[in-house]
């Protein structure tokens, strides 16, 4: 089956983090993806920029509406993803537990909708 | 020629029943193994059993009627994803089933592979014992949702998500990994103890849906510990619910009303249950790792010795409840600790023990407390505070044979 493991954070704490802390953290999910794609779980992930960057669009009655920020401005903001291959739901929460982001914020893990 | 038929009917329902009784949980836990749906294995068992009705009445009894159910089911259940899964998906799920088709083996026991499933982290713990109950013993969203206490509609639901939940979670049926498996067992032990204690909280035995319940919980503690025989806690709970059983009858006299531990006639307790719970406990205990049932059923056992000397071991009552409230830190433990304290060095160090619990605000609506502190203020002669007490506790009480207990008692004081 496929997951997807969504990073959750606090945004701040992030952009005030320390330079030792960044390289740290940035080093931990370096290692964390190398693990994933040697293990043949790795099929897809990136890091995203901070929710500052998001746009929302909805289309209502026909009319786009634009507007600056994220879904929903919370503390903790959607940070990045992983999309992997995993057995079962035991093995995606093993991967999800493994995460430099899970000792920090949340990570949520989502099958994929199979068609 | 029809008598005979009849006769013929009768006996071929009572074998279909019978089967689906005995073979219920063993045959869905067989079936959503294999393709990780609860729901698909149980709508596809129950036309089973309704084919076997009408097919054994005609051919009569096969040899053998769980392999029959298994065979017809599966060719459901491979029915049911032709027609509604497509591709890649259908694919797979048709192959998982076909390939058991293919093999001649006896139907192997997963109902453990089942419950693990059911008491999965992923699933809301409010919901894994009723989970459990359905899939594992067949008992209908109806019966359990009146066990619980809530409406049939809201349990019907929230049953049929936690199915969905396993099947789109992928959540696994297999044992779990070592270093989660005291975590994941806790959890299937935990759910096995709801459903016992939801029937055991009928204490009179009045409600027969709730009695079957206790006697449920029973069977599937029997079943853990025969599939885990090497797992101390396993044994220690199938102990802590065979002493809970065995004094079922001393619970009430002959008028109905309640009758409280320390006054039951020790000939009224059910001597082979609390033989069987003793030497479970003892094997449990020779395996070196100790935990909350095994405290607990030997808090019971340590109960029971009144049957041979008349007298219960309070001082081993007492540090037991020491061991449980490090382990535990339950307000509910530190009650009972606070009891025995009363039996082994008096009143007044029973209350202390309960003032030192004051501050917890959840005891304001604990009828146990309430009636504990009544019970030892009315021990050291504090006749108005012991009557306030007895109030609360009177007030707090839901079940009505306790609480012309507590009446009597608050009536006796002066």
């Amino acid at each position: 089956m496929k997951y997807l493991l969504l990073i959750y954070g606090d945004e701040a704490g992030m952009l005030n983090a320390s330079k030792e802390a960044n390289g740290q953290m940035l080093a931990a999910y370096r290692a964390y993806s190398e693990a994933m794609t040697k293990a043949g779980a790795f099929v897809g992930g990136h890091r995203l920029q901070p929710s500052s960057a998001a746009t929302t669009v909805r289309v209502a009655n026909g009319k786009t509406n634009v507007l600056d920020g994220p879904y929903a401005e919370t503390k903790e903001q959607l940070g990045g993803y992983y999309l992997i291959e995993a057995s079962d739901l035991d093995a995606a929460l093993s991967w999800a537990s493994r995460c430099p982001g899970a000792a920090h914020g949340t990570v949520e893990v989502r099958p994929i909708w199979t068609m | 020629m029809l008598a005979v038929t009849k006769a013929g009917d009768e006996r071929i329902h009572a074998t279909a029943e019978a089967a689906a009784r005995r073979s219920y949980g063993k045959l869905v836990a067989f079936l959503a193994a294999r393709t990780g749906d609860v729901a698909g294995a149980e709508d596809a068992l129950s036309d089973a059993f309704a084919a076997a009705l009408v097919d054994w009445s005609a051919r009569g009894i096969p040899e053998n009627p769980e392999a029959w159910l298994v065979a017809v089911a599966r060719r459901r259940m491979i029915d049911a994803a032709r027609r509604r899964r497509t591709g890649a998906d259908a694919a797979g799920h048709l192959q998982l089933i076909a390939e058991e088709l293919a093999s001649e083996t006896p139907v192997p026991d997963d109902r453990l592979l089942l419950m693990f499933a059911c008491a999965h982290p992923a699933i809301d713990p409010g919901i894994r014992a009723p989970l459990i109950l359905q899939t594992v013993l067949g008992f209908d969203a109806a019966a359990i949702a009146s066990a619980f206490l809530v409406s049939p509609a809201a349990m019907g639901q929230r049953l049929v998500r936690a199915k969905s939940k396993i099947r789109e979670a992928g959540i696994p049926f297999r044992l779990p990994e070592r270093r989660d498996l005291g975590e994941r067992l806790a959890a299937v032990l935990e759910a096995t103890y709801a459903a016992f204690a939801e029937g055991w909280s009928d204490p009179a035995g009045t409600e027969i849906r709730r009695r079957n319940l206790a006697e449920e919980g029973i069977w599937l503690g029997r079943l853990v510990a025969s599939l885990l025989p090497d797992a101390p806690e396993a044994l220690g709970l199938l102990a802590l619910m065979l002493y809970a059983e065995a004094r079922r009858g001393a619970r009430r006299n002959a008028r109905g009303d309640y009758v409280p531990l320390a006054e039951q006639d020790p000939a009224l307790w059910d001597a082979p249950l609390i033989d069987e719970a003793e030497a479970l406990l003892l094997r449990a205990g020779g395996m070196g790792a100790v935990g909350r049932y095994q405290l607990e059923a030997a808090v019971q056992s340590a109960h029971v010795v009144r049957r041979r000397t008349g007298q219960a071991d309070w001082t081993a009552i007492e540090r037991l409840y020491d061991a449980l409230m490090a382990l535990t830190g339950s307000p509910v433990v530190a009650i009972n600790r606070a009891v025995a304290v009363a039996e082994t060095r008096g009143p007044a160090a029973g209350l202390a023990a309960l003032d030192a619990l004051a501050d917890d605000a959840r005891l304001a609506e604990y009828q146990p407390y309430w009636a504990a502190r009544a019970g030892l203020l009315a021990r050291s002669g504090e006749v108005e505070r012991a009557e306030q007490a007895y109030q609360r506790a009177i007030g707090l009480e839901a079940d009505p044979a306790v609480r012309r207990f507590l009446q009597r008692r608050r009536m006796e004081l002066r």
